[in-house]
């Protein structure tokens, strides 16, 4: 049996609402990019009978509002979250503004994206790179919902969808809204795929159960970074 | 001096119309305008008592068929008075004097009316080149500057005057511009279409007169009363969109059926107009009735928005007929091979890693 025998600590990462949250997006992405990509394009599924009898494409696109919504106030919740969560999830992580996290960025691309240098990189949440992409991830998830709801708001009254009805003007009208809207589905898949390589892929080179730690929370970090970080604080029990 | 003008009535009865012909038209319009029916009541006075309105109507670059639509009005009072009183003031299509005389027309509705008359354009402005449109020596730009200084209003008649229309289609060879693009200051109602409906046009017209003020406009300066709806919102097929049954080509069962056009590219979803509710030709049908999908008539930058009959636009990006689709899987398909590749290279630029060298694990926190 092959075994080894390290210094590793247990980290409190993803705190309860972060899973969640993440989870919840994931749900709604899948459902989001599939119900979106029907009304996009809809399969030939019925000929030869009458409307009266039949709903299922305005079901699709029920689906895809309720998913909408969902995903929405998801992520209010999360921005929210950023603000009040533990350092692993507050705002500052995505946003690369110190020379540290540049620093960081570049030297992900050279060990993990282009694999010319080997050494550790040392953070515990996101690394720089990943959080940076989740930051423009978010600003997509931003524009999505402005034009997702901007042409929803030509078939409501309600208070929410309007707030983005402004968007249609801005844009020129429903139709650029609609094909924005229509393009920005393929940087969900496309960052989905990659996203899911890349966890399969931390998991596997770096083994801090990255994976996992979206089920539980935890992350096993080797015991000279976490002391490192953890110096000023005495109770190294948590954190 | 000014000579006491006909009331809009008056020239009713003098052409030889009756009463009842007069109140029928109020009714109608009070009707498109989506009014009360004590609105009716407003606009018989107001066309009873209100001196008609001084117009100049501009042709610059267009194809005059937002004036063959209005010609075509469901009520003929429309086209009869409207349009012939109109040609009294300057109206280059339809008016009787020509040359000088016709540009003194124009000139004597500027000087007697400031700040009462109306500028009517049919067609879109060049500016690349302002001699692209020129009318009696002056261009296009310069008389429309001129004549919307002293207006009360400018009412931009279809696409062109609203959005450009055709000659603004890339690669838009002449600059063509639409009317509030070089016109400021001046309140401007764009009467979308291509061209707008009759009985819209009617209906800005009635609108102005009766209540002497502007109707009330979208983000997009269209009158909400017949823009605020989406021809899908009012189409008579929409239920065949919401049970997914598609024309799928134009000779099949469900086109015989009246299936949605949605998949032949109709454009309704996405286009603001009254053509499901009012339709063409004295309520006759309208293009989706008729087997046709919209083709956004009543939107900017409709002739750039994509093929007429495809519900995706082409890019451009890839040869001709790339749409965001096939430009997508492609992508998810080259980053599937990237990631096949990168993986590949992990396991072997990486294998110290993955195989717990303890060399690198000292070698790698010296490092880090
Ligand atoms: C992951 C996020 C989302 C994805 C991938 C997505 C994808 C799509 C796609 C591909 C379409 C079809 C566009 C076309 O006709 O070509 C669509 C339509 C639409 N989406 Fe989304 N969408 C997302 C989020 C949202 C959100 C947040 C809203 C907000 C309400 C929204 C509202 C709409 C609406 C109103 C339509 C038009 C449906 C219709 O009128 O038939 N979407 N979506
Ligand atoms: S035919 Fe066009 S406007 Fe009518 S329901 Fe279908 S997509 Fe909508
Ligand atoms: S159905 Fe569409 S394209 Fe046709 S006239 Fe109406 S708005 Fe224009």
């Amino acid at each position: 049996m092959r075994s080894r025998s390290i210094p590793l600590r247990e980290v409190y990462v993803w705190e309860f609402p972060v899973r969640l949250y993440h989870w919840i997006n994931a749900l709604c992405i899948t459902s989001l990019c599939i119900t979106g990509y029907i009304i996009g394009d809809p399969p030939a599924l019925m000929k030869g009978t009458e409307a009266y009898f039949n709903y299922w494409f305005g079901t699709v696109r029920f689906v895809h509002f309720v998913s909408a919504f969902l995903f929405f106030f998801n992520f209010v919740f999360r921005t929210y979250w950023g603000f009040v969560g533990n350092e692993f999830s507050r705002w500052y992580n995505y946003i690369p503004l110190k020379p540290s996290q540049w620093k960081e960025i570049i030297d992900v691309i050279k060990v993990d994206v282009l694999q010319v240098t080997h050494k550790r990189i040392g953070s515990i949440g996101h690394n720089a790179l990943a959080s940076f992409v989740y930051f423009i991830t978010f600003l997509i998830f931003v524009f999505q919902c402005l034009t997702g709801f901007g042409m929803y708001s030509a078939m409501s009254n309600a208070f929410l969808p309007n707030l983005f009805a402004w968007i249609v003007p801005v844009l020129g009208g429903d139709i650029l809204v609609r094909q924005i809207h229509h393009i920005l589905m393929w940087g969900f898949i496309l960052f989905t795929i990659v996203h899911v390589y890349l966890v399969f892929y931390h998991d596997y080179i770096e083994r801090r159960g990255v994976t996992s730690s979206m089920i539980g929370g935890w992350k096993f970090i080797e015991e000279d970074i976490v002391d490192s970080l953890d110096e000023n604080t005495n109770d190294k029990t948590k954190k | 001096m000014k000579e006491k003008q006909p009331t809009f009535y008056e020239e009713v009865i003098n052409e030889g119309l009756s009463r009842k012909d007069f109140l029928k038209f109020c009714t109608t319009m009070a009707a498109f305008l989506g009014l009360e029916t004590s609105g009716v009541g407003q606009i018989v006075h107001a066309l009873q008592t209100k001196p008609r309105l001084p117009v100049i109507w501009f042709h610059f670059q267009e194809c005059t068929c937002c004036s063959e639509s209005f010609i075509r009005a469901s009520h003929p009072i429309v086209a009869s008075i409207v349009l012939d009183k109109i040609s009294l003031d300057y109206q280059e299509t339809l008016m009787a004097a020509s040359g000088f005389q016709a540009e003194s027309a124009y000139k004597t509705v500027m000087e007697k009316y400031p700040g009462e008359y109306i500028v009517m354009v049919e067609g879109s402005i060049p500016t690349e080149n302002e001699a692209y449109c020129c009318i009696g020596g002056r261009s296009a730009l310069q008389i429309l500057e001129e004549a919307a200084k002293n207006a009360k209003a400018v009412v931009a008649w279809g696409n062109c005057a609203s959005s450009g229309c055709v000659q603004a289609a890339k690669p838009n060879p002449t600059g063509a511009k639409p009317v509030h693009k070089v016109i400021s200051g001046k309140p401007i109602i764009n009467v979308q279409g291509c061209p707008p409906i009759a009985d819209v046009m009617a209906g800005v017209v009635v609108h102005l007169l009766t209540f002497d003020r502007i109707p009330q406009l979208d983000e997009l300066g269209r009158p909400k009363a017949f823009y605020s709806r989406r021809v899908h919102d009012t189409c008579y097929r929409r239920a065949n969109f919401d049970a997914g049954l598609f024309v799928e080509s134009f000779d099949d069962e469900g086109a015989k059926r009246g299936y949605c056009l949605y998949k032949m590219g109709c454009k309704g979803p996405v286009t603001y107009n009254s053509c499901g509710i009012i339709k063409w030709n004295d309520g006759l049908s309208y293009p989706i009735q008729s087997g046709h999908p919209c083709i956004g008539c009543s939107e900017a930058g409709f002739w750039d928005n994509g093929p007429f009959y495809q519900h995706l636009p082409n890019t451009g990006a890839f040869g001709i007929e790339t749409t965001a689709d096939k430009i997508g899987l492609g992508l998810g398909v080259a980053t599937a091979v990237g990631i096949a590749g990168h993986a590949i290279v992990t396991n072997i630029r990486k294998h110290r890693n993955i195989s717990n060298s303890p060399t690198v694990d000292s070698e790698t926190l010296k490092e880090s």
